[in-house]
């Protein structure tokens, strides 16, 4: 039997952390250690905050996707905070995750509970750990590798390649639907475009190259994030 | 009154009609709206998947540009219908004012493109600028057409209030509400005005993984207007109205029921009661649009919007 966190003792917190995952064991760090996954995490704006989480379930039960994820957002905060890198970056929880901030408006302590999923995301794309073939994180490169490039999104074109990298036996099923769109003008194949790209590319580079670039408060190095060069 | 104008990439492509709508109802009600000079995707929501002080910077182009191009040094407005650019341009607007790091990384990379930024943009959605700004009385006057006995299902999505409560309760908003009673319509009585509709990251049911999940949202939203017998759902987002009326006949196929109802924009019930032509509004573009008759006030006839 562990002993019960007490309050007014340091420590608290990974007293707390053990209670919640009893038998993971625990990465436990001193000062001078280098930065670990809950630090990372907690390294985005406001991140902070996550450490505040009093695991009410707020989160959770305000989640419209709550139902299809394997752990909630409850439980993904204390994963994270107990160093659970592999298990939450592995999560599908963190690709259900459709960014509607309703944990976000229904957290009393304040957290940045979507932001925070943002940076799960960002943080399993770069490590190439997302599932294979999964919508979300193709999406996500493919239309950064396309508004990179041209300033603007493509939706038609866009919907395609996504159709064509994940599922492409569904843009056949989908193909009627496609039709109807175009027939009313609403589905154009032309390539969208800013004239200054070359403006965009220059400041977009300059964020890389800029002075803020660990990896969580920047976002990290946008490794196969598919600007087709 | 005039507004810079930034239309986003979907009110470009399969969302033309909330574009067509929104200018013609601005320009009836004398709100001029200058579409700001080569601007860029505000980043959305999926940039910030990959690299959130890039997608910083993507919003960022639009803030200065639309700095740049005002006169004068005080606020400039920026009109911004899409909830989903509505949100990002905000987040950025917010983050750049709290968070150094941010700021600094933005201003070296803008300055790199020859841009500066101040801080005077203030987003606006075009619902708040008609509720505050040119105000529901001066909408009612502007009324040539009441919809009495229209029920309608103000759905205002995820992103419109949330995380940022501009101008709006987060979890009880009335201000689309309140637009539609200004313009004879009944709104009804729902708890799922904010409930999101899975179309903003999870791609909706295109992303075949999760194609369920995103159906189920689509169908307790679709089911529970109807229940309540609401005539349409009207939105100010174009990913809610997209996602809500394109996949209907798929909702149907995957719950063994069909759910048919009229999903419309805000901007399109307005420009009805202020007496436009359907094809001034992007009528013709839904790909279902039936509304019941509707009895004049004054008792003159009846006028269909079928």
């Amino acid at each position: 039997m562990r002993p019960r966190a007490r309050f007014g003792e340091g420590g608290c917190a990974e007293h707390a952390h053990e209670q919640l995952v009893e038998g993971v064991t625990l990465v436990k760090r001193r000062s001078g250690t280098p930065v670990g996954f809950a630090e990372e995490i907690a390294a985005i704006p406001g991140g902070e905050r996550l450490r505040e989480c009093i695991q009410c379930g707020a989160c959770s039960a305000v989640c419209p996707l709550s139902a299809y994820m394997d752990y909630t957002p409850r439980r993904l905060i204390a994963m994270t905070q107990a160093e659970m890198k592999d298990e939450v970056l592995g999560s599908f929880s963190i690709w259900v995750c459709a960014g509607c901030y309703a944990c976000t408006a229904a957290c009393p302590k304040e957290i940045p509970i979507t932001d925070m999923m943002y940076a799960l995301k960002r943080t399993a794309i770069r490590e190439g750990v997302h599932p294979r073939r999964f919508g979300t994180p193709v999406l996500a490169r493919e239309f950064v590798g396309s508004v990179d490039r041209w300033g603007r999104n493509s939706e038609s074109r866009l919907a395609i390649n996504l159709y064509l990298k994940t599922h492409p036996r569904l843009l056949l099923q989908d193909y009627p639907l496609a039709e109807r769109l175009r027939r009313r003008g609403r589905m154009r194949l032309r390539r969208e475009s800013i004239r200054q790209r070359a403006q965009l590319r220059t400041i977009l580079r300059a964020v890389e190259t800029g002075p803020d670039r660990a990896p969580e408060t920047g976002g990290g190095p946008t490794v196969g994030a598919g600007e087709t060069r | 009154m005039s507004y810079s104008y930034y239309p986003g990439c979907s009110l470009k492509g399969s969302s033309n009609a909330y574009e067509e709508s929104l200018l013609a109802v601005f320009e009836t009600l004398g709100v001029g709206l200058d579409e700001l000079d080569d601007w860029n995707c505000c980043g959305a929501t999926a940039y910030a998947a990959v690299d959130q002080m890039k997608a910083f910077a993507m919003a960022a182009r639009n803030l200065a540009l639309a700095e740049e191009t005002a006169e004068g040094t005080g606020p400039v407005d920026l009109v911004a219908p899409c909830a989903g650019c509505y949100m990002t341009l905000l987040k950025t607007q917010r983050y750049l004012n709290k968070h150094r790091s941010v700021a600094d990384t933005i201003e070296g990379a803008l300055e790199a493109g020859g841009l500066h930024y101040d801080g005077r943009v203030r987003v606006r959605h075009p619902l708040d600028v008609l509720v505050n700004d040119v105000g529901l009385e001066r909408v009612a006057d502007a009324v040539s057409r009441p919809l009495h006995g229209l029920r309608v299902a103000c759905y205002y999505g995820c992103l419109l209030v949330r995380p940022f409560a501009t101008f709006d309760d987060p979890h009880n908003p009335t201000t689309l509400d309140r637009l539609m009673e200004a313009l004879g319509a009944e709104p009804i009585d729902w708890p799922l005005k904010t409930r999101c509709c899975g179309g903003s990251c999870c791609g909706g049911p295109l992303v075949g993984t999760i194609r369920e999940a995103g159906l189920r949202l689509i169908s307790v939203l679709l089911r529970e207007a109807r229940r309540r017998d609401a005539d349409i759902l009207v939105t100010a987002c174009p990913l809610c109205q997209f996602n809500l009326e394109c996949f209907q006949d798929r909702v149907g196929q995957e719950f063994g029921e069909p759910v048919e109802l009229t999903v419309g924009f805000f901007t399109q019930i307005l420009g009805l009661a202020l007496g436009l032509d359907e094809r001034r509004l992007g009528i013709q573009r839904m790909l279902r649009w039936r509304l019941p008759e509707l009895t004049s006030a004054d008792g003159g006839g009846v006028h269909a919007y079928a």
